[in-house]
């Protein structure tokens, strides 16, 4: 029989089985049992990372006598799998992707907002779309920022005259200094829109078209990448335009790294928006709301637009951005760009099965 | 320390072994695994059966993830494992090459006064942030790095070369790292190698190179065992270095596991692909373990 360092079998089978019931049980017990209450004067925020400096927070934090308690995520699986963890109750606010709003809705998270009490008036009229953050006449989300998927480039490399147009996203003179921005929703539906695929209406009749498409990109491609992956490849030199990039992922740059600019095609771009939202469950819907209110007013909108951790436009028209800003922001061609400019999608589960494909099979080319 | 020695059945004295509250000691860790090793895993076995949907479970025991795992896009989640398994061979054996030599010279080249501070140094980089060394990384190779900036200053090239967002990146970040892991357990293995089984051999006429090949490396092999399956396991289990420097221009398993989760929150394929990942892990250990009796170190 094979013994341990002691010189004897550590357990027996009983013993293992016994001290693994007890262990099960003790887990499953603490698993059951009920958490301590949450303090009164706590607002729990479940939020993108944009929304976790002191500056944006604090003044609602002073003025309700309230600590704000922050986690932020970074995609919509993983605030759902969150969710799946957590207690009703646990959580007051939301932030989340605008196409994501009815899926979250739909499970029963989200408190309706009474859009009269929402600030509709100051938000850039485009923004207000009730297919997305609306249930028939119900709404759920506020959009509270949004930017664009066009073209980031190197001034001190690339002309801006070269990316005008949608062809430059796999034009062979960029060959090898090409970052492509890893989510594929948007990136597929600006290829599509480069071969006359209106954003919107991509199904599995032309989606083998956008994958010829991407493919092609692939050859061309030095980097595939999240946000920080295609920021670092455009300041280390290994790319000089990112596909699908915006003003999220230069404008921050730009105090070290003057030559980084972007811009939209003139065909147009599609558009990204995320919305805040209040929980169903919370225990402090009164302060959850006035917390939606206070984001979308002008200076908190300025001080999230220009967040620590990404750059973007304020939902708010009437944000206070000083005039640097708004000159990177490219504040003052807003209208031109919300005009020609398309939202994400949401494609079925169908489609957007096939998508993901697509798209590993892009990555993996 | 109350201590109580036993007689076994044969006669024989056993080792002294803990008695009362002292066994009581083992609990917490049977505990600690039990709750967060062994109960996780088995939930997320069970989930890797199921079915879901529109984040919603439709079937509760199917093999359709597994099925995926083969079928899926013309087999790119197979190809993420095959790509796996190439980098982690590659940096397992580029890493066992270069860790021996140094092992070797610091276990019998070094005086013992010196060995000390030279692993020391050998682990140093340990002491740096994982993610701070793949960036580290990436800025060295980069086009503006300080390769690029040397060779095209030395006239060595006229324009700069890519060497980061690729393979092989990803390749030299993983071997600087586990270099370091493989020459710790290799030479806490041959310092253990008596001295006079060497001196024997050289006695007996063997030249140094037949006493590294028949005596030395032999005995060292369960150092390099563990060693490679270390390497084998954190490598070929590593998300962040292949996302920093390999540039995602082809997927490792871990990339596709975490895609599974990102957007679509598909748990159940996520925890399928986890469970065939760990199933090529207890391969290798059962290989290594078996092949090259890391029980002996």
């Amino acid at each position: 029989m094979k013994r341990n360092l002691f010189g004897r079998p550590p357990f027996t089978r009983r013993q293992f089985l016994g001290s693994s019931a007890a262990t099960l049980a003790a887990v499953g017990t603490m698993t059951a049992m009920p958490r301590a209450g949450r303090a009164d004067d706590e607002l729990n925020i479940l939020v993108w990372c944009d929304h976790t400096d002191d500056r944006l927070l604090q003044p609602f934090a002073e003025k309700h006598n309230v600590t704000i308690n922050v986690k932020d995520y970074q995609e919509t699986g993983a605030a759902l799998a969150i969710l799946e963890q957590s207690q009703p109750g646990d959580w007051d606010i939301l932030v989340v992707d605008s196409v994501d709003v009815a899926r979250v809705a739909e499970r029963g998270l989200l408190s309706e907002l009474k859009a009269a009490d929402m600030p509709w008036g100051d938000v850039f009229p485009e923004l207000h779309r009730t297919d997305l953050n609306f249930i028939g006449d119900k709404q759920y989300g506020m959009p509270e920022k949004f930017g664009y998927h066009g073209i980031c480039f190197n001034k001190a490399k690339v002309d801006i005259a070269q990316l005008r147009k949608t062809s430059a996203m796999w034009d062979p003179q960029f060959a090898g200094r090409v970052a492509v921005y890893d989510y594929y929703i948007p990136t597929m539906e600006m290829v599509g829109m480069g071969i006359g695929i209106t954003p919107g209406t991509m199904n599995a009749e032309n989606l083998p078209a956008v994958r010829e498409k991407l493919l092609e990109i692939k050859k061309l491609a030095s980097v595939i990448g999240d946000v920080p992956t295609v920021q670092n490849a455009l300041i280390t030199g290994a790319a000089d335009i990112i596909v699908a990039g915006g003003e999220f992922a230069v404008t921050n740059l730009t105090a070290d790294n003057p030559d980084l600019d972007w811009i939209i095609f003139d065909e147009g771009s599609v558009f990204w928006m995320q919305s805040v939202c209040v929980f169903a469950n919370s225990p402090r819907q009164a302060l959850a709301t006035e917390f939606v209110k206070y984001i979308l007013s002008p200076q908190p909108q300025a001080e999230l637009a220009t967040a620590s951790c990404y750059w973007a436009m304020p939902a708010n028209r009437n944000a206070t951005l000083p005039d640097e800003i708004k000159k990177l922001l490219r504040w003052d061609e807003q209208p031109g760009f919300l005009a020609k400019s398309h939202p994400y999608f949401v494609p079925d589960e169908e489609l957007n099965a096939k998508m993901l494909e697509v798209w590993t099979e892009f990555l993996q080319a | 320390m109350a201590l109580v020695t036993a007689t076994s059945a044969a006669g024989g004295i056993r080792a002294p072994r803990p008695a009362g509250l002292k066994r009581l000691a083992l609990y917490p860790a049977l505990i600690f695994t039990a709750a967060f090793f062994v109960l996780p895993l088995a939930v997320m076995l069970c989930i890797s059966f199921t079915l879901r949907d529109k984040g919603v479970t439709v079937d509760w025991f199917t093999f359709a993830n597994y099925r995926a795992f083969v079928e899926r896009g013309d087999g790119v989640l197979l190809q993420a494992m095959v790509n796996s398994l190439e980098v982690t061979a590659v940096v397992t054996v580029l890493s066992i090459l270069i860790a021996y030599p140094i092992a070797y010279i610091l276990a019998y080249r070094v005086p013992a006064r010196w060995q000390r501070l030279l692993l020391v140094l050998m682990v140093l980089p340990f002491w740096t942030s994982y993610v701070i060394r793949s960036y580290s990384w990436l800025l060295v190779l980069s086009e503006n790095g300080i390769i690029n900036r040397l060779l095209t200053g030395l006239g060595v090239i006229a324009e700069p070369i890519g060497m980061g967002n690729n393979r092989g990146a990803t390749i030299l970040g993983f071997v600087h790292f586990f270099v370091m892991l493989l020459t710790l357990t290799i030479y806490s293995n041959l310092v253990q190698i008596k001295e006079s089984y060497r001196r024997a051999a050289a006695d007996l006429g063997a030249s140094p190179w037949q006493v590294l090949l028949h005596v030395t490396l032999p005995l060292s092999l369960p150092g390099v065992a563990v060693g490679a399956f270390l390497t084998f396991v954190l490598c070929i289990g590593d998300y962040i270095t292949p996302q920093i420097l390999g540039g995602s221009k082809e997927l490792l398993m871990p990339q596709a596991i975490m895609r599974q989760v990102g957007r679509t929150a598909d748990f159940s394929m996520a925890s399928a692909l986890s469970m065939i990942l760990m199933g090529v892990v207890i391969i290798a250990f059962l290989f290594s373990a078996r092949r090259l009796r890391m029980d002996r170190l």
